[in-house]
């Protein structure tokens, strides 16, 4: 499937001086974007790290057309998500805050539906070439609401590659999952990036930034405050911060081993099952 | 517009026939309520009300029927609710599909779901003693007026579905619907009713669309009855449409 293209698009993605508050009951407006910039190159992954109530989340929103900012421009693909939305819509796929799977469907009937409304020619083999891939052939056939969280949120990636987007937008796709599960979605984002999908994932986990990212945008009250590899940013920071960080995979070490799951270090080879 | 609109509209009309099906209760509830009224009217009350004609339970249909459109579509708010909650909707929204397609494809399962419990309703009433000498066109005109008033019911629930804020707020707004026919002449004459409240009854849309379709299959001439009953259908199909996708607008963006 040939992908809709517009000229000089070595950024995938390009924010300039976004702008969105919400009305409030007082009447007031809250600002929780003032002002963003952010660039996005090809092929990369890059992390949009924030606490809670950062905008994150209002940010992929506008990136994917589901919401209108008030100031600023951003793009996708060389798109203006304002005044081309369609060709937005046909370039990004966004996988939001909660397994936005169909509980009802099985998990093959839920990636032929994506199929088809992506008007692919062949629902059916796509379905099953990406059961195989995420490892799930053999829930296949059963409803995706019997499903682990793990596995429903692989089956949500999976609904995201469909028609093969160009742009991936993953808002926090490891909150609420058990570590094993988390490692399952960080190698399926780091098969994403090899194949050259462009990949922006917001996350509140500062390990899960580093682990993952080529960049790290740290969005703070509305603006990003930083913007650089992960190393460029840790030499920001005091070495002591740096040592609390690199603390926390290694409680993770001790809860894998404990379970009988795998390092974070190495690559993940847990079968399918491992997770319900 | 056109082609994707349909492929896309026809994509997600399965899915949501896939729901009903897999939760077939969806079709027995809806067919229960109006089942049980029937039963009561027909062998408690029915031998004490004077309608003028033979049987009551052929008198009682046309209302029955009414009744079970309206607590079907209580389910279709309920889906749409259910889609907004979970973030498929959304996962729907960010994809490149006929915008409108997502409700249009609510309402046309509706319009399914719902015919399907208005025959259960039908084949009960023919084990009950209700029978019709009205030919193929009749029915078909039945059927026409039955689905347009399906679909008029179907787009004030897309609306209760997209305005809700809980479950129970969803579904809550069909109540009132059901209880319409009890104030017309779905079950006893308007003639009996004291004064404002017979100016009620024969003034609602439930009186004409109920007189119509006892009319049709009673084989007798159905008169203004139709068109009255037509233009309240399609006027509430209008208002309710646009309240629908004001409504969509408003909550998704």
């Amino acid at each position: 499937m040939s992908l809709p293209t517009a000229p000089g698009r070595e950024t995938a993605i390009r924010v300039r001086a976004i702008e969105k508050s919400y009305p409030q009951k007082d009447r007031t407006d809250l600002p929780v974007l003032r002002g963003v910039d952010l660039d996005v190159a090809r092929g990369s992954i890059v992390a949009l790290l924030g606490s809670n109530g950062a905008g994150k989340t209002t940010l992929v929103r506008i990136l994917s057309t589901l919401l209108a900012a008030d100031a600023g421009t951003a793009s996708v693909n060389g798109f203006d998500v304002a005044t081309q939305a369609a060709d937005v819509r046909e370039s990004i796929s966004l996988t939001g805050q909660f397994a936005a799977v169909d509980e009802i469907l099985t998990g093959r009937e839920n990636l032929v539906l994506i199929a088809r409304l992506r008007h692919l020619p062949d629902p059916g083999r796509v379905a099953d070439d990406l059961l195989a891939r995420f490892r799930l052939t053999e829930a296949g056939g059963r409803r995706a609401g019997t499903w682990s969280g793990g596995m429903r949120r692989r089956l949500d990636i999976a609904m995201s590659l469909i028609g093969d987007p160009s742009v991936i937008v993953l808002d926090e796709p490891t909150t609420g999952l058990d570590p094993q599960a988390r490692l399952e979605v960080w190698q399926t984002v780091r098969t994403l990036a090899e194949d050259g999908t462009t990949v922006l994932l917001t996350t509140q986990y500062l390990d899960e930034a580093d682990q993952l990212a080529d960049r790290i945008a740290i969005l703070h009250e509305g603006r990003v405050v930083a913007d650089g590899t992960p190393a460029e940013l840790k030499a920001l920071l005091p070495p002591a911060t740096v040592e609390y960080v690199e603390r926390q995979p290694s409680l993770e070490d001790v809860f894998l081993a404990l379970v009988g799951g795998t390092t974070p270090t190495t690559t993940p080879t847990s079968d399918p099952e491992d997770d319900r | 517009m056109s082609r994707s609109f349909l492929g896309d509209t026809a994509a997600l009309t399965g899915r949501s026939l896939t729901h009903v099906l897999r939760s077939p209760d969806t079709i027995v509830t809806t067919a229960v309520t109006p089942l049980a009224l029937m039963l009561l009217f027909v062998y408690v009350f029915g031998g004490a009300i004077r309608t003028g004609t033979e049987s009551y339970v052929t008198y009682l249909l046309p209302g029955i029927l009414l009744i079970t459109v309206a607590s079907g579509v209580a389910y279709t708010a309920y889906r749409l609710f259910l889609d907004l909650q979970g973030g498929i909707l959304e996962r729907f929204r960010s994809m490149p599909i006929a915008r409108s397609s997502v409700l249009w494809a609510h309402v046309l399962t509706s319009l399914v779901a719902n015919l399907v419990s208005v025959a259960v309703v039908v084949l009960v009433a023919l084990l009950l003693g209700f029978r019709s000498g009205a030919g193929v066109l009749a029915w078909l005109a039945v059927a026409g007026v039955v689905a347009l008033f399906t679909l008029a019911l179907t787009w004030l629930a897309v609306v209760a579905g997209l305005s809700a804020r809980t479950v129970d707020g969803a579904s809550a707004f069909s109540y009132p619907l059901i209880f319409l026919p009890f104030i017309s002449s779905a079950f006893v004459p308007t003639e009996t009713m004291p004064g404002p409240v017979r100016w009620f009854a024969e003034h609602q849309p439930v009186t004409s669309i109920v007189d119509a379709i006892r009319d049709l299959l009673a084989e007798q001439p159905v008169g203004t009855d139709v068109w009255v009953a037509l233009a309240w259908c399609v006027g509430i199909l209008l208002v309710a449409w646009a309240a629908a996708m004001s409504a969509y607008r408003r909550r998704v963006s």
